[in-house]
């Protein structure tokens, strides 16, 4: 098996014997990144000389039995992080030539831990989309059929994952961004609890629902990955002060007597077949391994995406209004006055779907309507919030469908962004609760395209989410499977 | 919800957008599609219910008022489109 292939909790004992240097290792990451990459287009900004220093200084500190648990190892970044030195463009024509003067705390934690950065990797515009067709600098590809979508919006987070172009990644999640594309490209996806890992240095999408999360190839590098960025940030007042455990040690691969919640309302109408099949198959598994399973409702499930298709633009809009021109990013240099200068650069800076979402956002919050949309939205949500608070008095986790189809081809629905809006339908609601929640592999569809499940459990169960996606994986051994990439 | 094209102007102008005529109108169908959609909200009744603008209950972040280091004004300006030795440079405001 190559290094590339390899997971990180494999390559940590191999680093740590000296057995593979984190220069190879690297090397080895590089070179498959220079193979595939034509057909994959995951990367905006490839850091190769970065990711070579990174290594070398790497490999001193192993040499001395220093460095985290994932020093050495090369990761790649979705371009929603703020990198001092290393330009970070969100996916917009905007940011193009943005270069952060500091690192998101998420990025200093991972230097400091020693990892080594691969690049900067493609998302759908300031993270908006579920394709990661509204990316201004070329669209990724799905490493499993190269004609479909890989998801969004941390569409280049899982491409470069499952075509081995990383050991893993850094995305971020508003209302699905890691757990569907991980679903879609086959590797494991983790939103944590809001509040769990900082948010100082994400660029702002919608701030009551934004958390960074990780892409890996299994759940025990899920684990490791969430342990090296969770835990409070002075720097961000919306991090929790709540104790990181050790994540991977409580994977104990034993879900015996845990109580699941199957939500009758994530199998509903516009659920493909396959999909229910492979999801159905896999609550079998779980039930097999000890797990009990009980029917619950989350009866507003069917009202999230109205909810979140206010709330999140609405935020956008206001978050979004930083981007005029004047301290960094683009600006029309011809306009002649203030608001010209604004509009136009905003206007060329922005691509369409960024310019509806801000438009549905401004309209949201304008005078005369604020009541009834965004208030009427966030009482929704509070509807949703008690959905889930009374469906966890009975169980300990969900379980359910990430998406109600594997991907699609590409441009299929690029003219109707309210269908794949729709597609959203079972991943939002997490995020209006603020909870964690997980995309690991179940199964294929005919045409070979990956499916994930998704577990959703009370705030701060990480733990517990972990454990039962490590005990089915290991049953189900899937995560063994990689995307048939000629090589 | 039906939406205007006049509606649409207005929000782009209260958004400082520029919008070209073709995209106002392409805009004023697909927002117009999207707001129905998301008038189902309306089938619920939600009098009474307290809305919710974050989901953990998570109040005021204190920390204590020591003076730490902030950006330099020089690393501050580097991303600048028009800048002069200190500041952010903008077309002229006031006649």
């Amino acid at each position: 098996m190559e290094l590339y292939d390899q997971t990180i909790h494999q390559l940590q004992e191999l680093l740590r014997t000296r057995q593979v240097s984190a220069v190879e290792l690297t090397e080895n990451v590089l070179a498959r990144i220079e193979r595939v990459e034509p057909r994959i287009n995951a990367f905006i900004t490839p850091c190769r000389d970065l990711a070579l220093g990174q290594a070398e200084a790497a490999d001193r500190q192993l040499a001395k039995g220093e460095g985290g648990p994932l020093c050495g190892i090369p990761l790649s970044i979705k371009d929603v992080l703020c990198t001092q030195g290393v330009r970070t463009t969100c996916g917009s024509k905007i940011l193009e030539s943005f270069i952060p003067p500091y690192d998101a705390t998420v990025i200093r934690r991972l230097n400091e831990q020693g990892a080594v950065m691969v690049g900067k990797v493609s998302m759908d515009e300031f993270a908006m989309g579920s394709t990661t067709e509204t990316c201004a600098f070329g669209v990724p590809k799905n490493p499993w059929n190269p004609d479909y979508i890989c998801g969004g919006s941390s569409g280049g987070s899982a491409a470069s994952v499952a075509a081995g172009e990383c050991l893993a990644s850094l995305g971020s999640d508003t209302g699905g961004s890691v757990r569907q594309p991980a679903s879609h490209c086959g590797v494991v996806g983790l939103k944590p609890t809001y509040g769990r890992v900082s948010r100082f240095g994400l660029l702002a999408f919608a701030s009551s629902l934004d958390q960074v999360g990780t892409l890996t190839k299994d759940v025990r590098d899920a684990a490791l990955l969430l342990g090296a960025i969770a835990g409070h940030d002075p720097r961000d007042s919306t991090s929790a002060k709540e104790p990181v455990p050790g994540f991977d040690a409580l994977l104990a691969g034993n879900i015996k007597g845990l109580r699941l919640g199957i939500p009758k309302e994530y199998f509903g109408e516009g659920l493909e077949p396959e999909v229910r099949r492979a999801v159905e198959e896999g609550i079998d598994r779980l039930r097999k391994l000890g797990a009990e399973t009980v029917a619950v409702s989350l009866p507003h499930t069917k009202y999230g995406i109205a909810a979140y298709y206010i709330i999140a633009p609405a935020e956008a809009s206001s978050n979004l209004a930083r981007y005029d021109g004047v301290k960094y990013g683009f600006r029309n240099l011809e306009a002649d006055s203030l608001v010209e200068m604004y509009k136009t650069s905003r206007a060329q800076g922005f691509g369409p779907e960024v310019k509806r979402r801000i438009i549905i956002g401004t309209y949201a919050l304008s005078s005369g309507y604020y009541d009834a949309y965004y208030k009427k939205a966030s009482q929704v949500r509070t509807l949703i919030i008690r959905d889930y608070q009374e469906a966890f008095a009975q169980c300990d986790a969900l379980v359910s469908p990430v998406t109600p189809s594997p991907a699609w081809p590409l441009g299929a629905k690029t003219d109707d962004p309210l269908s794949v809006y729709l597609s959203d339908a079972l991943t939002v609601c997490t995020n209006l609760a603020g909870l964690p929640a997980l995309s690991v592999p179940c199964g294929f569809s005919a045409t070979g395209l990956p499916i994930g499940l998704q577990l959703q459990g009370p705030h701060f169960s990480e733990a517990a989410l972990l454990n039962i996606a490590y005990t089915l994986e290991q049953d189900l051994g899937l995560c063994q499977q990689r995307p048939g990439l000629s090589s | 919800m039906n939406i205007s094209s006049e509606d649409i102007a207005r929000v782009a102008h209260l958004a400082r957008l520029a919008l070209r005529p073709d995209e106002i109108e392409t805009m004023t169908h697909e927002v117009g599609r999207i707001l129905t959609y998301i008038d189902t909200l309306n089938e619920l009744n939600t009098e009474g219910v307290i809305p919710t603008s974050h989901a953990l209950a998570i109040t005021n972040a204190f920390r204590e008022d020591t003076v730490v280091p902030s950006l330099a004004r020089e690393e501050a300006l580097k991303n600048a489109p028009r800048r002069n030795e200190e500041a952010f440079v903008v077309p002229k405001i006031i006649g």
